[in-house]
């Protein structure tokens, strides 16, 4: 069981009518990995983030999560993943404390456990103070970090965050991508990190390029700047886009 | 997963429901508002016009009010139903739609779990509409208000379980305007809420065709027999098919492998 991985995305392929979004996408995560997958916008990220957690159905290929088929047997999978999505999901006219008890509810736990759990990753994201308020009055980093204690809150072992800082000020996007690459660290818990912003990584990050849908690179952020012959992964990646786009750039 | 595990969720959705009932009290006035203008005014107007002979479960000649109780009934259950598509809809445009369906628990249960909400909030405004209507001499027998508890669960399943399926085909909340215009209005108007079904057989076989083949026609026709603590047993077998014929549909809409939702992008 414990060479198991994290996440098995297998030869998976998937399309909007016509348009292949996704074409025959493979790659592993192990358990305590830190991925960043690394895309231009239309990549096919969010669609991708969408199939693991079975809100599609691939077309071809399967999914598993720690060993456990996505579509298959989805109970035993996405108990075990926790997700942020690019889009906000909390509702807004809820409290805080609310919002989390009613993402407990979702999942089974029982109240006495669930508020355990919401108290905890409350303080922990130094949210406390703003349990009673309704989601719509906090401020974007407010409602970023609310979003991620949430996805915590029944403790997957496989978390997947699909641009978590976008739109966020320097300041919180800092203190978020402190936070989750400490909880890596520290719970052990495997990661895909979905994003296009580049100076978000560090030079021991594993990196997927997901490019017009298919994956043209991975490894660690060093490696990829060594095979390139690059000073730093910003032209890395240029680099590896542009070997891969047929289409000039404006 | 087990017996707890569901439970818990299913109060949990059934509390976030009630949450946002609480918070909405313009949709709970509104819900109230249509059915009582119906009562007052139309019924009020049309007393006199419109007679109502001795028909079950009626043992006596009645008001025209306490006529289109029933079908009143059937409107906050059908508004309530096409509310919970509506809220459906906007649940999945704000995102929020996503932690629903993200849950480990069968889709299925969650679904039905969700119209359960629902139905529950259309029973309670049931009885507040039957409260004030109380006022207006349209009174039921006790045990008539006891027997209208699981007629009203089933139709609202079953209205609730359409409206379910409607949200799973309509791409955004501005097609919605539609659903009113085919949907609500014509199960509305084409049924036995206003009027008896041998007075529109005497106007329109054609119509009368289509007012009997209606499930809406039969969700107030259950609606009325229980209201006088009686069965009709064509309307719960039809009531019943349609609910299940309705959840499936819904319950395939949201399948993530043959349903709409993976067409409609952006989920």
């Amino acid at each position: 069981m414990s060479k198991v991985p994290a996440l098995n995305i297998d030869t998976i392929s998937f399309s909007y009518g016509k348009k292949a979004t996704l074409k025959n996408l493979s790659f592993k995560l192990e358990r305590g990995n830190f991925a960043v997958l690394l895309g231009e916008n239309g990549a096919g990220k969010t669609t991708l983030f969408s199939l693991i957690t079975r809100l599609y159905t691939p077309h071809a290929g399967s999914i598993q999560i720690y060993g456990y088929d996505v579509n298959l047997q989805s109970t035993e999978a996405l108990k075990r993943l926790g997700v942020v999505f690019q889009q906000r999901t909390l509702d807004m006219d809820l409290t805080v404390w609310q919002n989390l008890m009613y993402f407990t509810s979702l999942h089974g736990m029982l109240r006495t456990q669930a508020k355990q759990r919401v108290i905890k990753e409350l303080e922990l994201f130094g949210l406390s103070e703003h349990s009673n308020e309704k989601v719509r009055k906090l401020s974007g980093g407010q409602i970023r970090r609310v979003e991620i204690a949430r996805s915590l809150l029944h403790q997957p072992q496989l978390m997947m965050l699909d641009e978590p800082t976008a739109g966020l000020d320097f300041s919180s996007r800092l203190r978020i991508n402190e936070h989750i690459r400490k909880l890596c660290k520290e719970e052990g818990l495997a990661l895909l990190w979905a994003t296009h912003l580049i100076d978000e990584l560090e030079l021991t990050d594993q990196v997927l390029i997901l490019h017009h849908g298919q994956l043209i690179a991975s490894g660690e952020v060093k490696t990829l700047i060594e095979q390139t012959g690059t000073e730093n992964i910003q032209e890395a990646y240029q680099k590896l886009i542009g070997i891969n786009d047929e289409r000039k750039p404006l | 997963m087990n017996i707890i595990n569901y439970l818990r969720c299913f109060i949990g959705i059934i509390q976030r429901e009630a949450l946002r009932f609480l918070q909405q009290q313009g949709r709970f006035f509104a819900a109230l508002v249509r059915p009582l203008v119906w009562l007052f005014i139309f019924a009020a107007g049309f007393r006199s016009i419109l007679g109502v002979s001795i028909i079950p479960p009626y043992e006596t000649y009645v008001l025209y009010e306490v006529y289109i109780t029933p079908g009143l009934l059937g409107m906050i259950q059908l508004f309530n139903g096409m509310q919970t598509s509506l809220s459906m809809v906007y649940d999945r445009e704000m995102g929020s739609m996503k932690t629903l369906l993200i849950s480990p628990l069968p889709r299925w249960f969650l679904l039905t779990s969700k119209l359960c909400a629902g139905v529950l909030i259309s029973i309670f405004q049931s009885f507040v509409y039957l409260f004030i209507a109380w006022f207006w001499e349209v009174e039921a027998p006790f045990y008539g208000y006891l027997a209208l508890v699981p007629a009203l669960c089933l139709s609202g399943l079953m209205l609730g379980s359409l409206g379910l399926f409607i949200s799973s085909v309509i791409k955004q909340l501005e097609n919605f305007a539609g659903v009113m215009n085919f949907v609500i209005f014509p199960m509305f108007f084409a049924s036995s809420a206003l009027y008896p079904l041998w007075r529109i057989k005497e106007s329109s076989l054609l119509l009368y065709n289509i007012v009997t083949w209606n499930p809406f026609t039969h969700a107030v026709e259950l609606i009325r027999f229980a209201l006088y603590a009686q069965v009709n047993y064509y309307s719960l077998i039809y009531v019943s098919i349609s609910c299940v014929v309705f959840l499936s549909l819904a319950i395939w809409g949201y399948d993530p492998s043959r349903g709409s939702l993976a067409r409609i992008k952006g989920n």
